[in-house]
């Protein structure tokens, strides 16, 4: 079966971004297919490259950068949520004139029409929210 | 359904939360309308504190916050005719159809005339409706 992911919430404070994760990477495994996962509202800072947890816990931005690495998961946030929460990629820093970027590997940035298609072209599309 | 060689599908938006306090509804509102250019059977429900969204007179002066009420009533130039408002979710807060905004699209299949796209339903039919849906969209 063919999936499509929301992630609806950001990391730690919320358990949907883990609970995405371990679906997402029990789908793989069964030989299922993510056509993609799409971060929106603070799902987005899922994708960031500055997260610094403790060493005991898990990382949440990590775990998904490894997983698009495996399994050439396509991580998508969206460009105007990620704009409101101060995520950008290196475009974006530079068009917005902003001195920095934090995008992490594996992760990009895209409008929200990468919802819809994911929606049209996956059987199932899987909200993780509250 | 296949039209024009193209997928269409059943896509559902539900607003389940209050206006203001989280940004949720106005982030699905800009879900929506985006989705509207991609020519998919659009819906919406407003249900449990959602249903706060559609009410008239809305006022955020004083919080700091856009008041984006006004946008609902765009909703059927971008050709959604179908709203679903869950009437124990009204019940419940002590809310009627005449709080809310009266939303309303032109039927281009009858010479453009205006019709209602409020349509209020009852939990158990609300089920059903949700049923019959390809994406629901959880907001």
């Amino acid at each position: 079966m063919k999936f499509g992911i929301l992630v609806n919430e950001g990391p730690y404070t919320h358990q949907a971004s883990d609970s995405a994760y371990h679906f997402t990477k029990a789908a793989i495994e069964k030989g299922h297919e993510v056509f993609r996962v799409f971060f929106y509202h603070d799902g987005v800072n899922n994708g960031t490259s500055l997260a610094v947890p403790p060493q005991d816990d898990r990382h949440i931005p990590n775990q998904w950068s490894e997983l698009a690495k495996e399994h050439n998961v396509d991580l998508v946030l969206c460009v105007a949520a990620a704009q409101r929460r101060g995520m950008l990629d290196e475009d974006e820093a530079k068009r917005n004139g902003k001195s920095a970027n934090n995008v992490a590997e594996g992760f990009r940035i895209s409008g929200l029409g990468q919802l819809i298609e994911a929606g049209i072209q996956a059987d199932r599309l899987i909200v993780f929210g509250d | 359904m296949e039209e024009n060689g193209q997928t269409i599908k059943k896509f559902m938006y539900m607003n389940r939360k209050a206006p203001y306090g989280t940004i949720y509804a106005l982030e699905s509102l800009e879900v929506v309308l985006i989705a509207a250019a991609f020519d998919q059977d659009v819906s919406l429900v407003f249900a449990d504190d959602g249903v706060y969204q559609l009410m008239k007179g809305q006022n955020t002066d004083e919080v700091g916050m856009k008041n984006f009420s006004p946008t609902y009533s765009a909703l059927g130039d971008y050709d959604i005719k179908n709203i679903y408002i869950e009437k124990e979710s009204l019940d419940e807060r002590g809310l009627t159809l005449e709080d809310l905004q009266d939303l309303k699209y032109e039927d281009e299949d009858d010479d453009w005339a205006e019709k209602d796209s409020i349509h209020l339903v009852s939990r158990e039919e609300l089920a059903k409706v949700i049923d019959e849906q390809d994406v629901v969209f959880s907001f």
